[in-house]
């Protein structure tokens, strides 16, 4: 079976959302997560810059400059949505307000420390905008990420190689290849692509895995892969 | 003589700021960028700023244009990244090391002048603890956790964005419109905000959203 592609990472992570938790979805691909929420759930997505309760993006005719989220694009609002400032946002955050947050990664680590701000690009100004907050605030972090790099090298490593932006925060990973939790004696497999032996998946981890004793098949609908 | 906070432009407005002061402007995502009064200031042209300002390269914000004109010594922001290819005029400086850089987690950056404007000198908080960001910060354990020391931020000057003022300078704001504003003007000795209007009649009492004691300053600038 084909490893996931970014809609359906996105669609699996959304699927373990309880209903009426407020979430917190960080730039890239955990933003679509939204799109496969139930929208009988009740679920209220927070934006750090103060929007409680975002909405799908709205149509050209009707985006409004001041109406934007955390990713500066033009949104709508859901019914009992509400904004507030940013020194509000952020201490909703903080003060484990917010259910769950989903965030994009380099890499994460055995014992859930999270690297996802820092690429160290050499020629790139820094860019940490609300990433530690939501990993030292949000009552539950999960990642989604490829399992691997472009390169093939590992993203669940033994530990980060790159600048932390939480320590030992990282709860759930949902990668295209399998359903990890980061428990305390390390990464725990609960779902793998189907198809796909342990070994194999071992061989793509850079840190041991072990495997949950109702380790399932990962599977997702057909979706067309995020531009 | 009763108290009427409208100027009648951003140069009048911000005539008597001086070189070195330190400039907090509002902003985020798109919406709320004081554009007009940046503006402005590029045009008094004080050197030797000290910017806090959430992104140092938003592309909604005209920031980059008292960057470019080399009136800032300092950033202090969340962001510093551009999105094009080519540098951000605050990278390229930055890179040369004629800018310098402090970075802060948004929440931190947003607390700090909370507590600037609220009379706290300094903050324990847990985020960042353990990263980068905050090595050599003071460390305290309460209970079982980790926190960071972080200092409150006061400016000279607040440069902020609303939709609407009264005589008084009570403000209201439109949507994501507030973001840093209100820290912001608590925060600065003296607070200049650009409104869409000002009404004639006072802002309903339980809609102040901003309360004119914090602003010191109206520049009526339509949409």
């Amino acid at each position: 079976m084909q490893p996931l592609n970014r809609r359906q990472m996105a669609w699996r992570a959304a699927q373990d959302i309880e209903p009426r938790s407020v979430v917190n979805l960080g730039m890239g691909m955990p933003v679509h997560v939204a799109d496969y929420l139930d929208p009988k759930a009740d679920i209220f997505i927070h934006s750090e810059n103060g929007v409680i309760g975002a909405g799908p993006v709205a149509a050209p005719e009707r985006a409004d400059p001041d109406l934007v989220d955390a990713s500066s694009r033009r949104i709508t609002l859901r019914a009992g949505a509400s904004i507030v400032d940013s020194v509000w946002s952020f201490a909703m955050i903080r003060g484990g307000h917010i259910d769950v947050t989903i965030l994009g990664a380099f890499e994460v680590a055995a014992n859930g420390d999270l690297a996802n701000w820092d690429m160290r690009v050499p020629s790139k100004g820094p860019l940490v905008g609300g990433a530690m907050d939501l990993a030292a605030g949000a009552r539950a972090v999960w990642v989604i990420m490829e399992h691997t790099t472009r390169k093939g090298g590992p993203r669940l490593v033994e530990a980060c190689t790159l600048p932390l932006t939480g320590k030992a925060c990282v709860k759930r990973l949902y990668t295209d290849l399998a359903v990890v939790e980061a428990t305390a004696a390390g990464f725990l497999v609960h779902e793998m692509l189907d198809g796909m032996t342990r070994e194999e998946l071992q061989a793509r981890s850079g840190a041991p895995l072990a495997f949950a004793p109702d380790c399932r098949p990962l599977a997702a609908p057909p979706l067309p892969d995020a531009e | 003589m009763p108290i009427d906070k409208r100027v009648g432009s951003a140069a009048e407005a911000l005539a008597d700021v001086g070189d070195g002061a330190t400039v907090l402007i509002s902003g985020f995502g798109g919406a709320g960028f004081p554009n007009v009064l940046i503006r402005g200031l590029r045009e008094r042209a004080p050197k030797d700023l000290t910017l806090v300002v959430n992104s140092a390269t938003h592309r909604y914000s005209l920031t980059h244009e008292l960057i470019e004109a080399g009136l800032v010594r300092k950033v202090v922001c969340s962001a510093a990244r551009g999105r094009d290819k080519e540098l951000s005029a605050f990278e390229r400086l930055w890179m040369e090391g004629k800018i310098e850089l402090t970075c802060l987690p948004q929440g931190t950056f947003a607390e700090a002048i909370r507590a600037g404007g609220a009379g706290i000198p300094a903050f324990y908080t847990p985020v960042g603890f353990g990263t980068e960001l905050t090595e050599g910060k003071e460390v305290r354990r309460f209970a079982d956790r980790d926190y960071v020391l972080e200092h409150a931020i006061k400016g000279d000057l607040a440069l902020i964005r609303a939709d609407t003022s009264d005589l008084y300078g009570n403000l209201t704001f439109r949507y994501a419109q507030m973001n840093f504003s209100p820290a912001m003007a608590t925060a600065a000795k003296l607070a200049v905000a650009e409104v869409r209007a000002v009404a004639d009649e006072p802002i309903p009492h339980e809609r102040v959203q901003l309360p004119g004691v914090y602003v010191d300053r109206v520049v009526a600038v339509g949409e």
